[in-house]
């Protein structure tokens, strides 16, 4: 029986074998791994690199929009580079990206846990996302897709001349990835939590992977069958979609919506938990209404589900049917605003701490208010006929999946940094990035809330030149904002290879992944834990966590 | 900063807007002041006491703020769907255009005949009522001036309405993304003052009217061999079919506004009228998109009895 | 009953034999919202045009549809028997069962072949020589096409895990008690869909 009397006591050894030695060092012996430590990091270098193509992407479309006349690009070629950004930064970026990364790093540990429930699923979902991921690709180096992201049509299956169906199939084949990954983490949530870990007791953090795990296994299939639809109709002409046999195209809408929408809060839900670990460490306190965050997280998933019609008020649904999508999009704005006032209400009382992570959440509690208030504006009917399908559009999704999420990935990553990698980053540039991703997010897309109020459509390649100010404006954002996505490249990378050695838990902070060494060894702990209180039990008179300890007094499983 | 205003509706639009911007900012400047000034009084080392939070406190704030979100959100919810609702009528006096979308371009029609591309001349405190079909892939009818936009789908007729309020001229974007030219896939709607649009009207090229057109395309694509009054083959009669309730063979009734008249042509076997047999070929291929217009708008001017009934959007 | 072979990271059999029917309902889950968006694309179809739809399922080969579905209900039996075999031990018994499976499954695939041949004679592929003019019918073949083609997929699926209960070695299948389990909960999804796909392709206008 183990006891917690002392940081890194649930290691094997304070002798320095971790995950990244033990199990062999050749490249075979990571590529075939069924460690769920290493597949997170297999996961981390698939998904670096997309988010630098995507970026790469958005950097082009960005200054092709700085002129109104289409002069750096062809519009064939603007129509590619936004579809291509969007495919690759929601399916092989955003989507995956705190799930598979930490999610598959830190949940075992966090829920006391040697493995995920099924460590070769784990690593066939990685090579399910690298294949996805390289017919993608391969339809990007034949020649492109010019659908935009949401395949919409009859445009994708009968009017497109590109590379759809390789894309198609790419982005089919990841969401078995996902779809994978959700089970993993489905079952292991359910059936490896240590002892006395209760519903109840379990970090936000696993909590939102359990809640986007079940938002994965339930929306991604629909996914999968209007893509395979698609496929039907454009490879062999059945026609499913297609107006002229009598086939309905908002069918297919309606479909992609289904999963769609769910998908955004697959990127966000990660990014719920990921904040919340940081802000109660930093502030040591326990996260305030910790019941109600659970509450709301599930209750984000499950409406979720019920307002993907919010998307096609335009579209010619009836507007009945708009009525009801209209109300039920307020009703599930509620949970997330009860969600930042509990951020908020944590720091009261605090200790606070401005480190980096901190930074990058307090970014996120502010870039998330923003994007989570202009979704009042598109959930009324009136507002969204105006903005649907307007920069504004652009910036309120940006907003929630880029500055929200991005800026809950890098909080995250710094955070887990000292734990995963076992090295300490310079936390000087740290802040540096973290602050300038901030500003340089705002500078981006602030002024593309006024575009779209103002008019000015999306996937325009050329427009009218009084929206140019703007224009302008946003892309010298997308500089600094560049720079702050970039320079964590640099000092990152430097501290994985010259960074000073980090203790077990560099942040002083509970939960069970701190309790083993840094960074794990193979098994996780050496002995399983015990767990006998609630989460976060910081305490803000002193920095210490709180006194009250795990003990290892008998107790009742669960 | 503002668009402008240039309809009947965006004053409201507006409302709506400027409501939410200030309820936004109220919200970001209380979450944003708290978060502030926390972070000062309470950042780590300062000697300001910090006893533990009671629970029965946290708890009553939370139901608090959830219970206030929720209401303001019901209110946000009933104010804007108000104004959605006073949109679902169309005015009966509307003056009526038919609207057709193709890559990448706008073709657009009076009911006299006149045809525009990418310019639509309308005259000001008059309601507009836009009956558009695509002839391709989905489009969608924007203009920012008046707060409107509909997405013009191929395979049916979709309605959109407004009153412009203010002469000038104004955007007309494509916001629905259509391949390559998506982005030139515009042009301008032109409001004019009631006197010039009538001069205007005036000095177009006079030609027949949509409806006169369409009664020579009812000639010439055979329709008359059976809806003729004289014809062997029994098909219905379709003076003054435009509105009427028609029942269907199986059971229940159609009201036939332009939509069901269009299908009637392309898929004639979609709904038969009661004691007719499925005889009628379908004109898929045949009939274009502007035949269509011209022989609906014949068959509208045939009307006998009852007025034009109300049309949802 | 014969010990179980464990897997990482289960510390008992029972353990391990939850996990795997989790993973695997879960799994049944996600096929279901699958064939849910095929069959609301059904829904939508015949809603819209409910004449040339049932005039076009009249079309569909009722002979084939129905041995096919004597045979994949045998299948599901054979498959059930061979599951539990596997839990009390009987090998041989096992084996049997399985390979009875996986012929009833092969002889599935063969009479649909059959059956695809006839139709594409009759020209009942939508495309320049499809036959049918009524509106709604060539929605209702490309519902055909599109659902047992996907149907053939998971069928083809299901032949590949049979096989792999074949190839585990006969002393070890004793100990496989719970990949048995999955692979006979899958088998049963595949005939259940099969099920209403017999009802909907069918049964529809007789």
């Amino acid at each position: 029986m183990s006891t917690l009397e002392d940081t890194g006591a649930l290691a094997r050894e304070p002798g320095r074998t971790s995950f990244l030695t033990e199990g062999g060092t050749t490249v075979r012996s990571w590529l075939l791994s069924t460690d769920h430590k290493r597949i997170a990091f297999l996961y981390a270098a698939g998904i670096t690199f997309f988010f630098f193509l995507g970026g790469a992407a958005a950097t082009l479309i960005r200054a092709e929009l700085v002129t109104p006349a289409g002069d750096l690009l062809t519009a064939d070629e603007y129509n590619r580079l936004f579809t291509l950004h969007g495919v690759i930064m929601v399916w092989f970026f955003l989507v995956p990206s705190i799930p598979t990364t930490l999610g598959n790093f830190l949940l075992p540990l966090m829920i006391g846990a040697r493995e995920v429930a099924f460590p070769r699923l784990n690593l066939f979902s990685w090579y399910l996302y690298m294949g996805g991921g390289l017919l993608t690709l391969l339809s990007l180096l034949l020649g492109g897709v010019d659908t935009g992201w949401t395949f919409y049509t009859p445009f994708s299956t009968l009017y497109s001349n590109s590379y759809v169906l390789l894309a198609a199939a790419g982005v089919f084949v990841v969401g078995f990835s996902s779809i994978a990954t959700g089970i993993n983490f489905l079952a292991t949530i359910h059936l490896l939590r240590a002892k006395g870990m209760t519903w109840m007791r379990m970090p936000l953090f696993a909590w939102a992977m359990y809640t986007v795990s079940l938002v994965m296994v339930l929306a991604t299939p629909v996914l999968a069958i209007s893509l395979l639809l698609i496929f039907a109709e454009r490879a062999f002409g059945l026609p499913i979609f297609d107006p002229r046999s009598g086939g309905d195209p908002l069918l297919f809408q309606h479909l992609f919506w289904f999963y769609s929408h769910p998908a955004v809060y697959i990127m966000v839900l990660p990014a719920f938990g990921v904040v919340s670990e940081i802000i109660a460490c930093e502030a040591r306190r326990r996260v305030f209404g910790y019941e109600f965050m659970v509450y709301a997280m599930v209750a984000i998933a499950v409406i979720g589900f019920m307002v993907w019609g919010h998307h096609m008020f335009v579209s010619g649904q009836s507007p009945f049917a708009s009525l009801v999508f209209s109300f039920l999009s307020f009703v599930v704005a509620v949970p997330s605003a009860i969600k930042v006032f509990n951020w908020t209400g944590t720091l009261y009382r605090g200790q606070i701490r401005f480190s980096a992570p901190m930074l990058y959440a307090l970014g996120f509690v502010g870039l998330f208010t923003l994007g989570g208030l202009t979704g009042l504006f598109l959930a009324s009917i009136p507002i969204d006929v105006q903005v649907t399908d307007t920069y504004f559009v652009v910036a309120h999704f940006h907003y929630i999946m880029v500055g929200g999420s991005v800026s809950a990935f890098f909080g995250g990553l710094h955070f887990w940094w000292p734990k995963i990698t076992g090295r300490m980053y310079s936390e000087t540039l740290a802040k540096f990035a973290a602050v300038s991703m901030f500003f340089g997010f705002n500078f981006t897309f602030f002024p593309q809330f006024i575009l779209g109020y103002m008019g000015m459509p999306r996937r325009y390649h050329e427009y009218p030149p009084e929206f140019q100010a703007w224009h302008v404006m946003s892309s010298t954002g997308a500089v600094v904002l560049a720079f702050a996505y970039l320079w964590p490249l640099f000092y990152l990378g430097w501290s994985l290879v010259k960074g000073e050695r980090a203790d077990d838990n560099p942040h002083d902070a509970t939960g069970l992944e701190w309790q083993t060494s840094s960074p794990p060894p193979k098994d996780n702990f050496a002995e399983p834990p015990i767990v006998t209180g609630t989460p976060y039990r910081y305490h803000a008179e002193g920095f210490a966590p709180h006194e009250v300890r795990p003990i290892h007094a008998p107790q009742d499983p669960q | 900063m503002r668009p402008v205003e240039a309809s009947t509706y965006a004053p409201r639009v507006d409302s709506i807007f400027w409501m939410l911007t200030a309820a936004s900012g109220a919200v970001i400047l209380l979450v944003g002041t708290l978060v502030l000034f926390f972070s000062i009084k309470y950042r780590r080392g300062t000697a300001t006491p910090r006893g533990p939070v009671p629970d029965r406190l946290s708890r009553e704030v939370e139901i608090g703020w959830t219970a206030a979100t929720a209401f303001a959100f019901l209110f946000f919810f009933w104010f804007a769907a108000v104004a959605e609702t006073t949109q679902f009528e169309i005015p009966r006096k509307a003056m009526e255009i038919h609207v057709v979308a193709k890559q990448w371009m706008w073709k657009l029609e009076h009911p006299n005949g006149t045809r525009e591309i990418n310019t639509l001349h309308v005259p000001v405190g008059v309601p507009v009522r836009l009956v558009m079909t695509s002839q391709d892939v989905i489009h969608s009818f924007f203009v920012p001036a008046f707060r409107t936009k509909q997405d013009v789908l191929p395979g049916r007729y979709v309605e959109a309405w407004f009153e412009a309020s203010k002469p000038g001229t104004y955007h007309l974007f494509c916001t629905e993304y259509c391949g390559t030219d998506h982005s030139r896939m515009g042009g301008g709607i032109v409001v004019q003052s009631q006197s010039d649009f009538a001069r205007w009207i005036d000095a177009q090229p006079q030609g027949d009217s949509l409806a006169d057109q369409g009664a020579v395309l009812f000639r010439r694509m055979g329709c008359t061999g059976c809806h003729g009054g004289s014809s062997r083959i029994r098909a219905p009669s379709l003076a003054g079919v435009f509105g009427r309730q028609q029942p269907l063979e199986g059971g229940g009734f159609v009201t036939a506004d332009e939509s069901y008249l269009r299908d009637s042509i392309l898929l004639p076997n979609k709904q038969v009228v009661a004691g007719y047999q499925p005889v009628m070929p379908s004109y898929q291929g045949v009939a274009s998109e502007d035949d269509l217009i011209r022989l609906i708008a014949y068959l509208k001017s045939q009307k006998v009895v009852s007025p034009r009934p109300e049309v949802g959007p | 009953m014969t010990e179980v072979t464990l897997q990482e990271p289960w510390a008992t059999a029972e353990r391990q034999r939850v996990a795997v029917q989790f993973g695997m309902w879960l799994f049944l889950a996600t096929e279901t919202l699958f064939f849910g968006g095929l069959f609301l694309t059904y829904a939508v179809a015949r809603f819209s045009h409910p004449a040339g739809f049932v005039a076009a399922a009249r079309e569909a080969e009722a002979m084939f549809g129905t041995i096919n579905t004597v045979v994949l209900l045998t299948s599901s039996l054979t498959m059930a028997i061979a599951e539990r075999a596997v839990r009390e031990a009987l090998v041989p018994l096992a084996r049997a069962m399985f390979a009875a499976t996986l012929m009833l499954g092969v002889a599935f695939l063969v009479v649909k072949g059959f059956e695809y041949r006839s139709d594409i004679v009759k020209h009942l592929v939508p495309g320049p020589e499809f036959t049918l003019s009524q509106t709604g019918a060539s929605q209702f073949w490309a519902f055909y096409w599109t659902a047992t083609g996907v149907h053939a997929c998971h069928m083809l699926i299901g032949l590949g895990v049979v096989t792999r209960m074949l190839l585990i070695p006969a002393a070890d299948l004793p100990g496989r008690s719970t990949t048995a389990e999955g692979s006979a909960l899958y088998w049963h999804l595949v005939d259940l869909i099969w099920v209403i796909l017999y009802a909907l392709i069918y049964l529809v206008g007789r």
